[in-house]
């Protein structure tokens, strides 16, 4: 069966850490880094990278637009 | 399969809407929804084709820098007087389209006069009300669609029916106006929602397009700085207790005309 795989790319410097894209995911890919970005804010990034599936969930509800969303069929 | 791997242009399926301005940082606090309304309409004029002839009007509120952020022509009115404005506009330039993106402070308090009489009129304009329930700009104060009992800085125990009224659900009286051909209530708090607006929001710009007359959109949205939330709680009280005065779903979609 096909299986989907997801990623995101997260405009760090845009993001205002509000932790909506995180609260929204639906497979816990989502966290907000330890590090912050120049604007003192703790950005998301993608905590667990392999249970992405490239829903656009995260990148629908963020306020700030710095969500790109990539998505691939894996054959097999 | 590497992450790298996944991450190419061909695989693309969600990016920053072109029209947003890429390179100002938008001065909403964290987990605002107007940033997410803002998307929406940026998305949605570039769909119809419409940046060349879109012409928003911003108003006074939170949302005043609107024109920075959205790459289409602007023009900013005074306090309130955002459909009195698009009411010119729309016209003088009768084959662009125009909207106003307007708070509940500059919709249903000092702009209420406006905003019924340019919906009455028909005007082929795109009204879109963001309502928050509170006044986020000055600093939380009460508004008129502040909730019974919500705490805010000038109710801090919270809003009572004698002292302040109720609140005013002014989209429900654009409904009962004859001049409005779509009235919808919607909200940005889940992936889900965020369709629907888009989708309403699309319809509203249709309707501009096609002359049919007034259409408000009414986002129903969260101030988590004014309500001292986070974000994510903001959402969740938004969902609890604002509904239940303001239920998502089309109030109106077709207009009703006299019998001349």
């Amino acid at each position: 069966m096909a299986k989907v795989q997801g990623a995101i790319t997260v405009n760090t410097h845009r993001c205002k850490g509000c932790n909506l894209c995180v609260v929204a995911c639906p497979t816990d890919t989502l966290g907000l880094a330890a590090d912050v970005n120049d604007r003192g804010y703790h950005f998301a990034y993608m905590k667990n990278p392999e249970n992405c599936i490239g829903c656009c969930s995260c990148a629908l509800v963020c306020p700030d637009a710095c969500i790109e969303v990539y998505r691939v069929k894996v054959e097999g | 399969m590497e992450i790298t791997d996944i991450i190419k242009e061909e695989n693309k399926v969600y990016c920053k809407p072109e029209l947003l301005e890429s390179e100002v940082h938008m001065h909403y606090c964290p987990g605002c929804s107007h940033g997410v309304i803002h998307k929406l309409v940026a998305e949605v004029i570039a769909e119809l084709g419409l940046t060349e002839r879109t012409v928003g009007v911003s108003p006074v509120g939170c949302a005043v820098f609107a024109y920075n952020y959205i790459d289409v022509d602007w023009i900013e009115a005074a306090h309130g007087r955002a459909p009195a404005v698009a009411t010119a506009v729309s016209r003088l330039w009768p084959d662009d389209v125009v909207f106003t993106y307007q708070g509940d402070g500059d919709m249903s308090a000092i702009g209420t006069a406006e905003s019924i009489h340019a919906a009455n009129r028909g005007e082929n304009i795109v009204m879109i009300f963001v309502n928050n329930a509170i006044y986020g700009m000055t600093g939380g104060q009460m508004a008129p669609t502040t909730l019974i009992g919500q705490k805010t800085a000038t109710t801090p125990y919270g809003r009572r029916v004698d002292l302040n009224g109720h609140p005013l659900e002014i989209t429900n009286l654009m409904k009962e106006l004859d001049g409005t051909c779509y009235v919808t209530r919607q909200s940005v708090h889940t992936a889900a929602a965020v369709r629907k607006t888009k989708a309403a929001l699309k319809k509203a710009f249709q309707n501009a397009i096609d002359k049919k007359g007034t259409s408000v959109v009414e986002v129903v949205s969260t101030c988590n700085s004014g309500w001292k939330m986070s974000p994510e709680k903001a959402n969740e009280w938004m969902a609890e207790h604002m509904f239940k005065k303001y239920p998502l779903g089309d109030l109106k979609t077709e207009r009703k005309y006299d019998e001349e």
